[in-house]
């Protein structure tokens, strides 16, 4: 999408970027590959808050689904597991 | 001992002790020195003594709860051949923090200046402490007896808990449901992000490193030590609520209550089974 949304089931790479702050993109998740579940709305940038800012402009909320053995080396565990995580849009690229 | 004492009493009071602790000299005595006397009684005894003087522990009372408070386990059973002498002091509690001075002397400034009263304080304390898993546990129970309110409850939550009279206030809930296929389990491994709205406030391991960076990298292990072996066949979906939703599992209604009341079914929905380590308690154990 040219505004930069996804859609549910879209294959998305969180960024693999490592800048200072309040950020609330797990360092485990960034540069792994998943796909959207659901928008889950918009919301004030915690980044900015964190800082003492108004939070805007805000960001559309993503949950997405990752499968465990894309996210660990050697998971133990069945290839079906999977862990949801709730992420800002721009964390998010089309992979 | 006699001039810390009277350093002590002076400092105590006011937003000036607090400020001096907290910028003038790290002074982290917090006014134990006083209760020497009791000493002799034992480890057990001093422990207690020392809680009842509530220096100023109210700014994190909340907190107290998850602290786990095993004086028990200190051994002082053994027998006491050896002399305590009468400086031997063992804190049940860590000194305040830089946070936890932070938060107090913030409190006081707050206080004097009539932001608000230390009776709000308190009250908003007790309002939290006041929310417990039973009102989660109300919602999975109406869940379990009523498929349409199960559907608008994993379509929209906070409406949902509305129609059973729980109030999610503020908070952005998202119910996710366990089925035959499904098993969720939810952490927060940035913090201790929690729906404490309806389920009250979090367990401490909720909160600890261990829970929160293991139960992502090796659920099936962590969720075995709480005792639920998932079988391989389902999924075992971890939510890592790291941003602004936060999630209730409602978990698979135990077989063998077919006919039960939603009251008597509620009492079966432990607070871990809302967080998906557990799973609803067997109506045989009931």
């Amino acid at each position: 999408m040219s505004d930069g949304s996804f859609q549910p089931g879209q294959r998305v790479r969180v960024r693999e970027s490592y800048p200072p702050g309040h950020i609330r993109t797990p360092f485990y998740i960034r540069g792994k590959v998943g796909h959207v579940t659901r928008a889950l709305g918009e919301f004030k940038n915690p980044e900015r808050l964190g800082v003492g800012l108004d939070g805007t402009p805000k960001k559309t909320l993503y949950e997405v689904r990752f499968k465990q053995a894309d996210v660990w080396p050697n998971y133990n565990g069945p290839v079906h597991d999977t862990v949801d995580i709730d992420i800002y849009q721009h964390w998010l690229e089309k992979a | 001992m006699a001039d810390k004492h009277t350093h002590e009493h002076q400092q105590g009071h006011g937003i000036g002790g607090f400020f001096r602790k907290l910028f003038g000299g790290g002074q982290h005595d917090h006014g134990h020195e006083h209760d020497h006397k009791h000493e002799a009684h034992g480890h057990a005894h001093h422990a207690a003594a020392a809680h009842d003087h509530g220096h100023a522990h109210e700014a994190h009372g909340h907190e107290h709860h998850d602290h786990g408070h095993g004086h028990g386990d200190h051994g002082h059973d053994h027998p006491h051949p050896h002399p305590h002498t009468a400086r031997e002091f063992q804190p049940d509690e860590k000194v305040h923090g830089y946070y936890q001075l932070l938060g107090l002397a913030l409190k006081e400034l707050l206080i004097e200046k009539q932001v608000f009263t230390a009776e709000e304080i308190r009250k908003a304390i007790a309002d939290r402490d006041a929310v417990t898993p039973a009102m989660g546990a109300r919602v999975v129970a109406r869940a379990w007896v009523d498929p349409a309110f199960k559907a608008r409850l994993l379509r929209d939550a906070h409406a949902a808990c509305n129609e059973v009279g729980v109030d999610a206030g503020p908070t952005n809930l998202i119910a996710v449901e366990n089925t035959d296929t499904v098993h969720n389990v939810v952490v927060c491994t940035l913090c201790s992000c929690y729906p404490r709205t309806i389920l009250g406030l979090p367990p401490s391991w909720y909160k600890s490193r261990e829970y929160r960076a293991r139960i992502v990298r090796e659920p099936r292990a962590v969720l075995k030590e709480f005792g639920t072996t998932i079988p391989e066949y389902m999924e075992v979906r971890v939510h890592d609520s790291t941003a602004d939703m936060r999630y209730l599992v409602v978990p698979a209604r135990p077989a063998g209550t077919e006919g039960m009341s939603e009251e008597a079914l509620a009492a079966l929905v432990n607070r871990d089974s809302m967080i998906g380590v557990a799973l609803a308690d067997s109506p045989a154990k009931h």
